[in-house]
């Protein structure tokens, strides 16, 4: 009996270890299933977090692409899409494995991967392979490096630290700024970088300078008490919102109420579970979309995301839906037919995205440079009654 | 100022890890064992306390209360499955099994609550003013130095004074004279996983409320450093593991203030290093002759 019962427990063990690998979202087909000769099924995929630390983004973007994805074959134009979500848990190597699966599924073209690490690694592949690969919101300026088939829709890092220094020193003058970072994470410490090189060309007064790593970023009182007695008004966070909603916390149990100014890693904040949201009022951060915009394809959006997620859409979200827009623009653009293979299709987008000009939910006018990157303008908001506004200056 | 407020977060730091760290050294000094699933046990605290008071709206006490029940069964229960058939094995395979039950506790934690970070709320806000508010210590770090004086204060007192602390030391001494003895061996290893794990819980609580991120992976780093922190002030001895961890958790603090936040971790092992070259049994713990 009790070797019976020994091998129950083995057998539960080892299904745990098995049940943790990574979830694979069904594709889903297009609406209409009879293709006709001019109308184009393209096989799209994407890959992000679905599971994980940041699965708040991988989510963002897979529930963003299949919104745009199911109005583009709702509409039922000549373009339509095949969609398919790979998780990978915001790892290279998993990045990589979701990226084969994709390509052994038969993906033409790719709006992935969803963070920088993982970016990096599936651009290196994508070039090598020619596979025209768009990532919606890894920002980092390695990821567009890796060859001239990778583009993104988000604005780079180096572009988010001159953003926010110039922002600083434009609207807070006379601020004393404390800068936190990640110094093991090549997102952080790139925003980290440009922000203080632009903060000295700007005369923005940095005051002190505190860092973390993966294994530290659990407790923050000591940087918060030098930030503090270094008689810093405000605190830069070039981070992700996950170490952000620990800080804000412990500085709030210190009695220490800074300004704390955000990159786009500190989108997510909100939308945590057991996260006081009252906490994050005033905090102010970088990000292309605003979910209360006016305009009428923003409100439509948030509308149907909200209908079928129950949550407000954040810019990974926006950053996914412009992309499969985007894609869709540039196969219009180029001419491409569904019976092209990737490669030939790669050639041909490669050779019309310096050319086109798309208007999004996070840009209007959105060009690209023949080196991947995009020019869009960044924006600052202020967190106000737990939603994103624009500040009135 | 700014030295008494790093000062203060060590201490604060400390107490977590001393309070962990009491947990280990009761379980080692007694059933001569290194539970690894300790650290899982105090994030399994954390996921039910958190569960209790974001879902159910349960005040912080019951919350509390309830991550000590469901700690303290599942401690019987992983000892029962565990460990228990493994009492007369070689150490080595029961430190495996222990590691075991760690990844399975992680990974089912994983199962349960996802792996996204949940953000535990405090279970006590704001902080004291010293100096015209020169100095703020939050409340929570008060609290968690008292609880963990009171915790060693009580179980020093339960094993020196009560007959199952004396059954405890017994055991500790010599499992087989204890037995002739008449004393129930298997019995009291239970109850010191019952106790271990109770303490574990509430390790969870402070260390959560202290440190609001909440992962199947938060226990395993304060876990090693707890484990560290007994052996630092000599594994088996209650007062040791209340000196190590509150040591360990200063010098973490001061190493992150004024060397580099970068080397902290690397430096609070270096001591390690050094005091187990000067003094092999640790701190406070007795040397004991191998005998031939």
């Amino acid at each position: 009996m009790k070797r019976v019962f020994a091998f129950a427990v083995a057998a539960v063990m080892a299904l745990s270890l098995v049940a943790c690998g990574s979830k694979t979202e069904q594709p889903s087909a297009p609406a209409t299933n009879e293709t006709s000769d001019s109308v184009q099924v393209f096989k799209l995929g994407s890959i992000g977090p679905l599971t994980g630390g940041a699965a708040i983004y991988g989510q963002s973007v897979i529930n963003g692409a299949k919104i745009a994805v199911d109005e583009i074959n709702a509409a039922g134009g000549n373009i339509q899409f095949e969609f398919n979500g790979q998780d990978d848990e915001a790892d290279g190597e998993k990045s990589v494995n979701a990226y084969n699966t994709l390509m052994d599924w038969g993906m033409q073209v790719m709006v992935g991967p969803t963070t920088t690490g993982a970016s990096i690694a599936v651009g290196a592949q994508a070039a090598a392979d020619r596979t025209i690969m768009l990532t919606p919101s890894a920002s980092g300026t390695d990821v567009i490096a890796a060859g001239d088939n990778v583009f993104q829709v988000c604005f780079t890092d180096p572009n988010q630290g001159v953003g926010s220094a110039d922002y600083i020193a434009e609207n807070m003058a006379g601020a004393k700024v404390a800068v936190i970072y990640k110094n093991d994470d090549a997102y952080s410490q790139g925003i980290r970088d440009t922000f203080i090189t632009e903060s000295g060309a700007k005369g923005v007064d940095v005051v002190y300078e505190g860092t973390f790593t993966e294994d530290t970023q659990t407790d923050f009182s000591v940087q918060l008490a030098a930030a503090q007695s270094a008689g810093a008004d405000l605190v830069f966070l070039p981070i992700y919102y996950q170490p952000a909603s620990v800080i804000l916390n412990q500085a709030n149990q210190m009695g220490y109420a800074p300004t704390f100014f955000g990159v786009d890693g500190m989108d997510g904040i909100l939308t945590m579970e057991g996260f006081d949201t009252s906490l994050a009022e005033g905090v102010m951060l970088l990000t292309p979309f605003s979910a209360d915009a006016p305009d009428e394809r923003t409100q439509n959006f948030v509308k149907t995301y909200q209908a079928q997620h129950g949550e407000i859409p954040n810019q990974f979200a926006a950053d996914a839906y412009d992309g499969v827009y985007i894609m869709k623009a540039a196969l219009e653009a180029a001419g491409c037919t569904a019976d092209m293979s990737a490669a030939d299709i790669c050639e041909a987008v490669v050779a019309v995205m310096t050319q086109i000009s798309v208007d999004g939910l996070t840009g209007q006018n959105m060009t690209w440079a023949a080196t991947g990157e995009v020019s869009k303008a960044p924006m600052a908001v202020v967190i106000e009654n737990g939603a994103y506004v624009l500040p009135n200056a | 100022m700014e030295f008494l407020s790093y000062l203060i977060s060590g201490i604060s730091l400390g107490s977590v890890y001393a309070i962990i760290a009491l947990g280990y050294t009761m379980v080692y000094g007694i059933a001569k064992m290194l539970n690894f699933a300790h650290g899982d046990v105090i994030m399994i605290g954390g996921y039910v306390s958190f569960c209790a008071m974001f879902y159910l709206g349960l005040p912080p006490v019951v919350a509390t209360l309830l991550a000590v029940l469901a700690c303290t069964a599942l401690g019987i229960i992983i000892e029962r499955l565990a460990y228990k058939p493994l009492r007369s094995a070689p150490s080595l395979a029961v430190l495996i099994t222990a590691i075991g039950v760690s990844y399975f506790l992680q990974n089912s934690a994983l199962l349960i609550w996802k792996a996204a970070a949940k953000v535990y709320p405090p279970v006590i806000d704001g902080s004291a003013q010293l100096f015209d508010g020169q100095l703020k210590i939050p409340y929570i770090s008060i609290l968690t130095v008292f609880a963990c004086l009171i915790i060693m204060a009580a179980l020093s007192l339960f094993v020196s004074k009560t007959k199952m602390g004396k059954a405890m030391r017994a055991c500790s001494e010599d499992k087989g004279a204890a037995q002739l003895m008449g004393i129930n061996v298997d019995a009291t290893i239970s109850i010191t996983f019952a106790i271990g794990s109770a303490l574990a819980a509430i390790a969870g609580v402070l260390m959560c409320s202290a440190y609001p991120s909440l992962m199947p992976t938060t226990g395993s780093m304060p876990g090693i450093k707890a484990f560290t922190a007994a052996v630092f002030g000599g594994i088996g001895s209650i007062p040791g593991a209340f000196l190590g961890g509150l040591l360990l958790g200063i010098i973490e603090s001061m190493a992150k203030a004024y060397i580099s936040t970068n080397l902290a971790n690397s430096i609070v092992f270096a001591v390690l290093i050094v005091v187990l070259l000067v003094k092999p049994a640790g701190l406070l713990g007795k040397y004991v002759p191998e005998k031939v």
